[in-house]
């Protein structure tokens, strides 16, 4: 979502990025495969030969094809959907491909892996790249065999002549290396009909070194002579060290140095070291020991009152107030004057923590030349810009290596954590890893924005909903960088407030001020999250209100089918950072996923007392989403989620295999938020701390099955990663109000 | 500083530690095997999860100096590096593992269970796995991934 604020540097294929790439190295990858090798085939050339036509690709004269996975690994599998959308332009054997991980540079294009763009911004590029490669195999073939290139097909690993005869692709790449490169405009993209892999179910490429513990992630990494710190931080974020003892921390075995760090002040950015107190070790027990040992003093700053449950209050305070108006349609005030029935909520999501399962780590070697990382971070360009700012460095003398994400969510998106082992490594002169605790992750994350939600809506006589005014108050994301950014952003609301789609004559969404007091960051989904929420939960409202079954009640208010125009509703909204010509809000897709999903959760079925289904649907990050939870509610207040129902129209699915993973894991991810998760801050110190206190679902909390029905699609792939996460939590409300008759308004669901 | 013999995967290793060093800090620092897992140092996610003369046991929450002959197995021990154990297996075929930074944790639980309990019921599985938490959120793929290992290893 970054590049909501830092306009989104869009790769477009041009000949300026298909720089012949010198950095692509082919390590010794035996390959048991024999090759036969006759005039009427000739699979290898010249074992030296390199054909890297572009930065994502390099096949050498074995025959082994080279693909870059450019942007981070964290779970999605996007390291091997990318190369398996190359791989199919290509027509190479997906045993032939060694998937290889880029480092962070300018050169790949877009690497902020945020918002779920993935596959959406690549999609194309990454096809072209393939057939810009796959093209010049085929011009390579027939200047062999002196014919034309109509007469030459590349397929599986080959390109095949119309009387039969093939050359293989570690034969043709020295010859094809030498040709040029053909005009963007030329080159001709497979027919989807013709996909080998898109589409298809395939295993992500680190399976089986996950599962066999082979696998390296940021806290994985070992470089020679490396030392470990940790960092107690100040409670309050972005204050300093008014004074510290370090005595009984240097008479820790392994202990080898204790200094402090300069903090940021407040706002502290997305990318600067918190500061505080370090400790260096020789291992890490010997640091977080250390770390135990010493006594701080901090210094006070304008945040060490903020507590949460007062915030809170004070935001719902304002949010019963008239704010700044952020869309207004029709006359709100005259409808409800009108209307017959009139429906008032409020809703209260509380401050959440990512709490990736890996904490924030990173291994910094600065020497005189430069400084190299090797890190678990989403966005290696900003995080190798960072790193070279606070050492006041050139970015071409900072290398970033990025290692597998042991989970992200948003918050490896901030490189802070990279910074920080940077600026040991300077002042200790040896490479440092960089370890933060579980306790520290908790308490100095860049959070989830606490939210207050009020809501009113007018039905007048003939049961239409005529009235809708939505304010949203809550901390935006911008003052973790600019003190002045305190009121909710226009992307911000877009994420589910300012773009709800429903006919509703009259309609108005406002703001109050809310400044932000400690960090806050980016969380799956982001203000979708509260949105969707409280949207969602007032659809099912209305339904009740008007007597219509909810699922009719979202195919009355959604409307006939159409393309929504956004600017009639309001300037200000964004459509992820998309033209709306490009990625239309089409009604026909919302409704289709509605109704799908009442078919296949078999939606109205006869329950036992105790249990309810309750559905709701939410377009984000592109995506048509609905779901339907089914739960039973015991006598105990216990909630058993017994099944969720996820139906998903997400374009072109390149691996349905992952889109189904990333929708189970999500009903799982909102499970947390929905039941367990809630972050306090009390006079500007985080109350949780671990696993104990700040709760996520467990196997025993999580859905009992979660059914994942993708719709059918040639359209342009749009987001899977954070679309999950949205309307789960409303649905699961809405369910135990039809199982209990309990309206649920405030995360985390306290039943009690 | 200490030195403790330490039997870990069959083979007998001196290390060099403070006594207090959490068997985790010991596997993955001094021994460099990095498949076991830092998570919270509280034995309240399991990513750490080792076998202690068998038994599942939370390698954070154990010091070295309490480890005597016992025998210790992590992740990297449950195979011979040439056939997968069969919960690996299932693991593959199901396709379990998201960012896959907990998952050696719950192999070596799910590894653990079975052994003591080859034919494990749902309630079986929640009550060994209810210690390991995934927050990418794959507990339903390792539920079944733990009835299809109990039916590979009945093969």
């Amino acid at each position: 979502m970054n590049t909501l604020v830092e306009e989104s540097k869009i790769f477009k294929v041009s000949r300026r990025d298909f720089i012949k790439s010198t950095s692509v190295g082919l390590s010794g990858l035996m390959l048991g495969i024999s090759f036969s090798c006759t005039d009427s085939k000739k699979l290898l050339g010249d074992p030296n030969a390199r054909f890297a036509p572009n930065v994502y690709i390099s096949i050498a004269g074995n025959g082994l094809v080279t693909l870059i996975a450019h942007r981070s690994e964290m779970g999605t599998g996007i390291r091997t959907s990318l190369p398996r959308i190359i791989a199919d332009e290509l027509e190479a054997t997906w045993n032939m491909v060694k998937v290889e991980q880029a480092e962070g540079d300018e050169k790949y294009g877009d690497q902020n892996t945020d918002g779920s763009y993935s596959v959406r911004m690549f999609f194309v590029p990454l096809r072209k790249a393939g057939a810009m490669a796959r093209t010049m195999l085929e011009q390579a073939a027939a200047k062999e065999w002196n014919v034309d290139v109509s007469s030459c097909k590349a397929k599986d690993h080959e390109v095949v002549h119309t009387s039969g005869k093939t050359l293989g692709y570690g034969y043709l790449a020295g010859k094809a290396s030498t040709l040029p490169l053909p005009d963007e405009g030329t080159l001709k993209l497979k027919d989807p009909a013709d996909f080998k892999f898109i589409g298809k179910q395939f295993s992500i490429v680190d399976l089986e070194d996950i599962v066999t513990g082979k696998a390296k992630f940021g806290m994985d990494t070992v470089v020679p002579n490396t030392k470990v710190a940790v960092i107690q931080r100040s409670p309050e974020a972005g204050v300093g060290v008014k004074s510290f003892n370090a005595d009984a921390a240097m008479k820790v075995p392994g202990v080898t140095k204790v200094f402090k760090i300069d903090p940021p002040g407040f706002p502290t950015a997305f990318n600067k070291a918190l500061g505080g107190v370090v400790v260096v070790a020789e291992n890490t027990w010997s640091a977080m020991k250390g770390r135990k040992e010493l006594t701080v003093e901090w210094e006070k700053g304008n945040n060490a009152d903020y507590t949460t449950s007062t915030y809170i209050a004070d935001m719902m305070k304002r949010a019963k107030t008239k704010g700044k108006v952020r869309r207004d349609n029709g006359n709100v005030d005259k409808a409800f004057s009108e209307s017959t029935k009139i429906l008032e909520a409020e809703f209260i999501v509380p401050t959440l923590s990512h709490a990736s399962m890996e904490t924030p780590t990173a291994i910094a070697s600065v020497t005189g030349s430069g400084c190299e990382v090797w890190a678990p971070v989403q966005d290696s360009q900003n995080t190798r810009k960072s790193v070279a700012d606070a050492l006041g460095m050139d970015v071409k003398n900072v290398k970033v290596n990025v290692t597998l994400l042991g989970g992200a969510f948003g918050r490896k998106s901030m490189p802070d954590f990279v910074v920080e082992a940077a600026l040991i490594s300077k002042e200790i002169g040896s490479p440092v890893k960089i370890v933060w605790t579980r306790e520290d992750d908790i308490q100095h994350d860049f959070y989830h924005s606490p939210s207050a939600q009020y809501m009113k809506v007018g039905i007048n006589k003939d049961n239409q909903v005529v009235g809708w005014l939505h304010r949203s108050v809550f901390p935006p994301i911008m003052g973790t960088v600019m003190s002045d950014a305190n009121e909710p952003a226009g992307f911000e609301l877009s994420l589910g407030m300012i773009d709800m789609p429903y006919v509703i004559g009259n309609v108005r969404c406002e703001t109050h001020v809310a400044p932000t007091r400690t960090r806050i960051g980016w969380l799956r989904s982001v203000c979708n999250i509260q949105h969707a929420f409280a949207v969602c939960g007032m659809i099912d409202e209305i339904a009740h209100a008007r007597g219509v079954d909810p699922v009719q009640n979202i195919m009355d208010l959604i409307g006939e089918d159409r393309t929504i125009d956004f600017k009639t509703f309001s300037e200000e909204v964004a459509n992820y950072n998309e033209k709306q010509e490009d990625f239309p809000w089409e009604t026909a897709r919302f409704k289709k996923v509605v109704t799908t999903a009442k078919e296949k959760s078999n939606w109205g079925k006869q329950l036992p007392k105790g249990s309810g289904q309750g559905i709701a649907v939410h377009r984000s990050f592109l995506t048509y989403v609905a779901c339907v939870v089914e739960v039973t509610v015991g006598d105990n207040n216990k909630i058993t989620i017994n099944k969720v129902d996820y139906v998903v129209d997400c374009g072109i699915a390149v691996n349905p295999e992952r889109v189904k993973s990333q929708f189970e894991g999500g009903a799982s991810f909102s499970t947390s938020i929905a039941m367990k998760s809630e972050i306090t801050i009390k006079n500007g110190a985080t109350e949780q701390s671990n696993f104990h206190n700040y709760l996520i679902a467990r196997m025993t909390d999580a859905p009992l099955e979660t059914a994942v029905h993708i719709i059918e699609s040639d359209g342009k792939p749009t987001g899977a990663g954070e679309p999950p996460v949205p309307p789960f939590a409303p649905a699961l409300c809405n369910a135990i109000f039809a199982a209990t008759g309990k309206r649920i308004r405030q995360l985390p669901i306290k039943l009690a | 500083m200490a030195i403790f013999k330490l039997n870990v995967n069959g083979q007998t290793k001196d290390v060099d530690a403070l006594p207090d060093t959490p068997l985790l800090w010991v596997i993955r620092d001094n021994l460099q095997l990095s498949g076991t897992k830092f998570g919270c140092g509280m034995a309240q996610c399991g990513a750490c999860t080792v076998h202690l003369d068998g038994t599942a046991i939370r390698s954070c929450s154990i010091p070295v100096s309490s480890i005597g002959e016992r025998s210790v197995v992590t992740i990297e021990g449950i195979s011979d590096g040439t056939t997968l154990h069969p919960v690996q297996k299932a693991w593959i075929e199901t396709n379990v593992p998201q960012c896959g930074y907990c998952q050696t944790g719950q192999i070596m639980s799910a590894v653990a269970l079975l052994a003591k309990n080859p034919t494990p019921t749902d309630q079986d599985i929640n009550n060994a796995m209810s210690g390991n938490l995934c927050r990418c959120g794959t507990y339903e793929r390792i539920k079944k991934a733990i009835h299809s290992a109990a039916k590979i290893s009945a093969q």
